[in-house]
């Protein structure tokens, strides 16, 4: 029994239906292990991590600068922001909204840098549902290839205050 | 061993009664001998478990009403509190349960299994009263500062986000305290040791303990390395504070700290398979090496909360879930088989030997102790274990990260897995170490399945809408009044009306586990001789 000291000799190899379920187990564990970089490697979605620091004033001055010679629109005094195809697009997050609203074009790819001015954000993309985490000091780099067409909201899903669950943003992607 | 629980019946005792017995250490007129079991009790040890039993209880509580606040505030269609108090509760029912409650449970756990099943004293009366005070005054400070709304910052505390600086140093006497009590159970095991109480290897539930005292102190130690520096950031002495180093040395002590969880939880399945069915290990070594893996891998599945995060590489995100993490869930794997096993090699020698699974029906489901016991084993191996591994991919991380389906996830593996574990295992520590016998127990004996089947439901419902992107931690689905509107697939409400429902359930199921547990510690008929068999 688990509670009473056990007899003197109790290191024994397993056997039978034990050893069986152990060499199993193991089995498994060893098909997912390889199942990692293999998913890596093969798959078409992953979460590289390609960040750089940078101070949140100067990242918040490279948003002006991209919003200032990209700006195509205005939504709601909002500038609606369009990137060159193969090049950057900036998101910034602040309590509580991510700032500007981006367009991007189905099939191009796109350097996605998202940072936050102030404290932890998350950035959640809808209905796709994809969510990365954004942090103040570095710019998360997320390299993007819109699949589909639409409006797609942004939401925050990192806890960040008391308008956390107002802070939005949107994507446009179009033909 | 010549003692066993006379409750059970057929038990054998594995020793033969012949062989000479240690002598305990006790001090004169400072221990008994347990009426039903047959073990020496140490009275100062006695004590310390039923204080910090109490404590625990209190706790859940207090984190239960949070936690029905909570999710009757998620389930739309009554979306109870104001944002402000739905943020305040969330972060209250993080510490209350995960901290509080569950840590005051595992000192009790490790002050038994380092005397009662070792025929020892405790080391150290003093430490344990200084532990305990600076854990009661610690957590008091923490609850005090977040329902002040000082702490409006989640159990995770994220940097820069601040608290109150009391609110950091709450939870540093906490974890001192915590810190001071598992040294005193390792003092306890040497002195045992020492006074030679026990003869060869310890039993396993102790190997176990030690298992969950040996991370416990690895996890201590990353708390401090956290809790403290971002104390003095609070106090204005260090003027940053990194995000992404804050986040990667939290998790170094949010995630082991799980793994003292399911270490403890997977010992009190032993202790719990032995007293309720007299269930025989099958291979000692087997379970013990499997206990050894929690400690030699679990630190790596850390990473698992950093997968979306900037600043770590690709490499260093498939190395971390790959192999070494897949060696702590071949540990799982391994008790999975055990646990369940030493009960059918027990009941089939009681004679319950029918079919394939005739064991299993003549199991003593009416015992809350059982039924409690093998719940919390099968949502925890099943529903726990399958949505852990899952969310700690790379890719489906992506999908799933700060969404409801991480709660979902946890609900089952610390609420219907480690959480239950403890309240059935209270079934026998009231009994025997208050020596109180439990009123209502017809409530105890349905509770068990009351609490399960409404922690299912919550662990469901979470686990649904997040896989829609319903997001953790958030008061609004509709994003009323954001500047870009935003919503989610329409059947999120039937998922998050579960959520609110099953909150009802596993809150009544609470209060089925509060309620006699009070009952029987104040006004419980007192036992001289043995308690009453469940
Ligand atoms: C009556 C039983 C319980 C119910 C109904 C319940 C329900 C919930 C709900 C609805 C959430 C909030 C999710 C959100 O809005 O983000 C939550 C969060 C949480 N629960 Fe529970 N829970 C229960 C018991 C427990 C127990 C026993 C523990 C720990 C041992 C626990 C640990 C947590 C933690 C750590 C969180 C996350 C808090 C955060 O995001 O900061 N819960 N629970
Ligand atoms: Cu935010
Ligand atoms: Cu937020």
């Amino acid at each position: 029994m688990g509670i009473s000291a056990p007899p003197a000799d109790w290191f024994k190899a397993p056997s039978g239906t034990e050893r069986a379920w152990i060499g199993l187990a193991l089995l498994w564990c060893i098909v997912l292990t390889l199942a990692m970089p293999y998913w890596h490697f093969k798959g078409k979605q992953n979460s590289t991590g390609e960040a750089y620091a940078v101070e949140p004033a100067k990242f918040a001055a490279r948003v002006q600068s991209f919003v200032a010679s990209n700006k195509v629109d205005e939504k709601n005094g909002i500038p609606v922001v369009e990137a060159a195809p193969g090049g950057d697009a900036y998101l910034q997050a602040q309590m509580w909204t991510f700032y500007p609203i981006l367009k991007f074009r189905k099939g191009q790819t796109y350097r996605l840098h998202i940072s936050s001015t102030d404290i932890q954000h998350g950035f959640s993309l809808l209905p796709i549902n994809m969510n990365f985490q954004v942090l103040p000091g570095y710019d998360h780099v997320l390299t993007i290839t819109p699949t589909m067409t639409g409006d797609f909201p942004i939401i925050c899903n990192e806890f960040c205050g008391i308008g956390h669950h107002q802070m939005t943003g949107k994507i446009i992607v179009t033909e | 061993m010549t003692t066993m629980d006379p409750t059970v019946e057929g038990a054998v005792a594995e020793t033969p009664a012949d062989a000479a017995e240690p002598k305990g250490n006790h001090l004169p007129g400072l221990s008994r001998i347990c009426g039903t079991t047959g073990f020496t009790v140490d009275l100062t040890a006695q004590k310390f478990i039923q204080l910090n039993a109490v404590a625990a209880v209190v706790c859940l509580l207090i984190g239960g009403i949070a936690a029905l606040l909570v999710a009757l505030t998620r389930w739309p269609a009554v979306h109870l509190l104001p944002a402000e108090w739905y943020y305040r509760m969330v972060t209250l029912h993080g510490l209350s349960m995960l901290i509080l409650w569950i840590i005051f449970f595992e000192i009790a756990v490790l002050y038994f299994a380092g005397t009662v099943l070792l025929k020892s004293r405790l080391a150290s009366a003093t430490a344990a009263w200084i532990s305990f005070i600076m854990m009661v005054v610690g957590g008091g400070m923490v609850a005090a500062m977040v329902l002040t709304g000082k702490a409006d910052v989640m159990f995770t505390s994220y940097a820069p986000l601040k608290a109150h600086q009391l609110y950091y140093l709450g939870v540093i006497l906490f974890a001192v305290g915590t810190l001071i009590g598992v040294i005193n159970f390792f003092a306890t095991i040497y002195i045992a040791k020492r006074d030679k109480t026990y003869k060869g290897s310890v039993p396993l539930v102790v190997f176990g303990a030690i298992t969950a005292g040996i991370i416990a102190v690895a996890t201590l130690l990353h708390g401090a390395a956290i809790y403290i520096p971002t104390w003095l950031w609070a106090l204005g002495v260090i003027p940053n504070m990194d995000p992404a180093v804050y986040r990667l040395v939290f998790w170094g002590l949010g995630h082991p700290s799980q793994q003292i969880n399911v270490a403890a939880m997977v010992s009190v399945w032993y202790l719990l398979s032995a007293i309720t069915v007299g269930g025989k290990v099958l291979n000692q070594g087997v379970s013990r090496v499997a206990f050894l893996f929690y400690i030699l891998f679990i630190n790596l599945a850390s990473a698992h909360h950093l997968l979306v995060d900037p600043g770590v590489s690709a490499g260093w995100k498939i190395w971390n879930t790959s192999y070494a993490m897949y060696l702590a869930v071949l540990a799982s794997m391994i008790h999975g088989y055990t646990v369940p096993a030493s009960v059918e090699v027990a009941l089939r020698k009681q004679g319950h030997d029918k079919g394939l699974f005739g064991w299993l029906g003549a199991a003593p489901w009416g015992n809350p102790g059982f039924s409690g016991f093998f719940l919390s084993l099968l949502i925890f191996g099943f529903i726990g274990g399958i949505t852990g591994v899952t969310l700690g991919t790379e890719q489906i991380n992506i999908i799933a990260h700060n969404t409801l389906r991480i709660p979902g996830h946890f609900h089952s593996t610390v609420v219907g897995g480690t959480t239950l574990a403890f309240m059935a295992v209270t079934y026998y520590v009231v009994p025997l170490i208050f020596r109180r016998e439990f009123p209502l127990r017809a409530i105890c004996k349905l509770q068990p399945y009351v609490f399960a089947l409404g922690i299912a439901m919550v662990s469901f419902g979470m686990s649904f809408a997040g896989s829609y992107g319903v997001s953790r931690r958030h008061w609004d689905i509709e994003f009323t009044g954001a500047t870009h509107a935003a919503g989610y697939d329409a059947s999120v409400h039937v998922w998050l009306a579960l959520v609110g429902i099953g909150g009802i359930v596993a809150f009544t199921g609470l209060l089925m586990y509060v309620l006699p547990v009070v009952g029987a510690v104040f006004f419980g008929k007192k036992i001289d001789g043995k308690m009453t068999p469940w």
